[in-house]
């Protein structure tokens, strides 16, 4: 099936942004939700967090210095905001799992209509890495996933049941895809957003979940 | 502002050593090392090389990566085949070469554990605790056979401490006492692991007289150390 093209990764981005709140403090995971910190204006009222202690951290500008020890969860050079802060691991871990931390935005490798969380092994996996992939799924109260709608094999990600080994149960609040954004609730999957080039029924094709559509809670 | 403190601390010279191989020369079979660092950055390299080229072998380790293709970081001691166990937390780098390699031989133990969870387990053991309940891991392959328990009706699982036999770790500045500054995320496991070890071996990149690191710039108090190696105390 040749499926639309649906919205570019930093359209998926915007998308993600629009769902962090004022003044929140946010966690980007390794992979695609980096470009949030790249797309976000860093006057903005949003403070990111990473796992090495930077409280406050932003985007290079063009041609800016690097420091080599001011860097994000990809080990990728980054800036410091005014009024950031250092703190050491077992801060910033106490800030991931206390409930400080408002919103995490997570690469997966699958998630399910509970809203459990696969994200850092694939299945019989010899070498794998979890990171403080589990600290923040079980941690940060809003648990954003910025992912592809279907894996390299055209598999479908968002499932009934996670065939992955699970980072948590029952975290994720927001999948955010090139196609769609989708809440979700003890309700189930709600389609709230779906890009223009989708359809409901092409949706349903590529999503083995069972969703319903609700667009009038789009960017709430 | 207005607080003079008085006199002069005595500088620990017994602390202070001229060589990297001085710095490790305690460091005997069978040892477990707590190696500072995060994604590359807070690594004590020279240390790390002088412990690569010790008769002392066996190792067990802990680290949040375990080699990125940087000279004089854990990938090293891999190389020398000195690592009998790991536990690390990110482990997966295209460098982590021979990593790799001797996990897919078999030739090392692996014990994966959460980042918060890793940093907590030394934390407890510097504070003198016998282990802690988190979230952390609940429900997920990481989580099996450990005891839990429903807490105001969460689930949580049982940790237990982590104490290390060596603690290597950078800092930024020392003052001939052993306090520490770090910098930026060079911090990030350092002065944890320099809690929960019973030596802590440091190498820092200047060495300032005492008192000129003021009481609340301090990041870790001198307590925590006990040998400190300065990298162009050479030169």
């Amino acid at each position: 099936m040749n499926l639309p093209k649906g919205w570019s990764k930093y359209e998926q981005a915007e998308r993600v942004i629009k769902y962090l709140r004022p003044y929140s403090y946010v966690n980007l995971g390794v992979g695609m939700p980096g470009i949030v910190a790249e797309m976000l204006d860093h006057t903005r009222d949003i403070y990111f967090h990473c796992e090495n202690g930077i409280i406050g951290y932003r985007g290079l500008e063009p041609g800016e210095e690097i420091d080599p020890d001011i860097i994000d969860a990809a080990t990728k050079p980054v800036g410091l905001i005014s009024g950031a802060s250092i703190v050491a691991h077992d801060l910033s871990f106490s800030i991931a799992r206390g409930g400080r931390l408002d919103t995490a935005v997570l690469g997966a490798f699958q998630v399910s209509e509970l809203g459990d969380l696969a994200n850092w092994k694939s299945p019989n996996a010899l070498i794998a890495g979890v990171g403080g992939a589990m600290d923040l799924a079980v941690g940060a109260k809003q648990i954003i996933v910025m992912m592809k709608h279907l894996d390299k094999n055209s598999q479908a990600k968002i499932v009934k049941k996670c065939t992955y080994p699970l980072t948590a149960c029952k975290v994720v609040d927001y999948i955010v895809t090139e196609f769609t954004v989708m809440t979700i609730t003890s309700k189930g999957l709600t389609v709230i957003e779906m890009a223009d080039d989708i359809t409901e029924e092409i949706l349903a094709t590529i999503t083995e979940a069972n969703f319903t559509l609700d667009l009038s809670k789009a960017g709430i | 502002m207005g607080v003079n403190t008085v006199g002069v601390g005595t500088p620990n010279h017994r602390k202070l050593v001229r060589t990297p191989q001085e710095a490790v020369a305690g460091i005997t079979d069978g040892a477990l090392l707590l190696v500072g660092g995060w994604g590359g950055i807070g690594v004590p390299h020279e240390l790390i090389l002088a412990i690569s080229k010790l008769p002392a072998k066996n190792f067990t380790v802990v680290s949040n990566n375990c080699g990125m293709g940087i000279e004089g970081d854990v990938g090293n001691l891999f190389r020398a085949g000195l690592i009998s166990k790991v536990i690390t937390t990110f482990p997966v780098h295209s460098e982590a070469i021979d990593y790799l390699d001797q996990v897919k031989k078999g030739e090392v133990e692996v014990e994966l554990t959460p980042q918060g969870t890793l940093a907590e387990r030394l934390r407890c053991a510097g504070a003198g605790l016998g282990g802690f309940f988190t979230p952390t891991g609940v429900g997920t392959e990481l989580g099996e056979n450990k005891e839990s328990r429903i807490i105001n009706g969460e689930e949580f699982i049982l940790e237990q401490p982590l104490h290390g036999d060596f603690a290597i770790i950078k800092a930024d500045i020392a003052d001939e006492m052993g306090n520490l500054r770090f910098r930026f995320a060079a911090r990030s496991f350092n002065p944890l692991m320099a809690m929960a070890a019973r030596r802590t071996i440091v190498e820092v990149k200047e060495l300032v007289p005492v008192g000129e690191i003021k009481p609340d710039d301090i990041h870790l108090p001198g307590i925590f150390v006990d040998t400190i190696y300065v990298t162009d105390s050479n030169s």
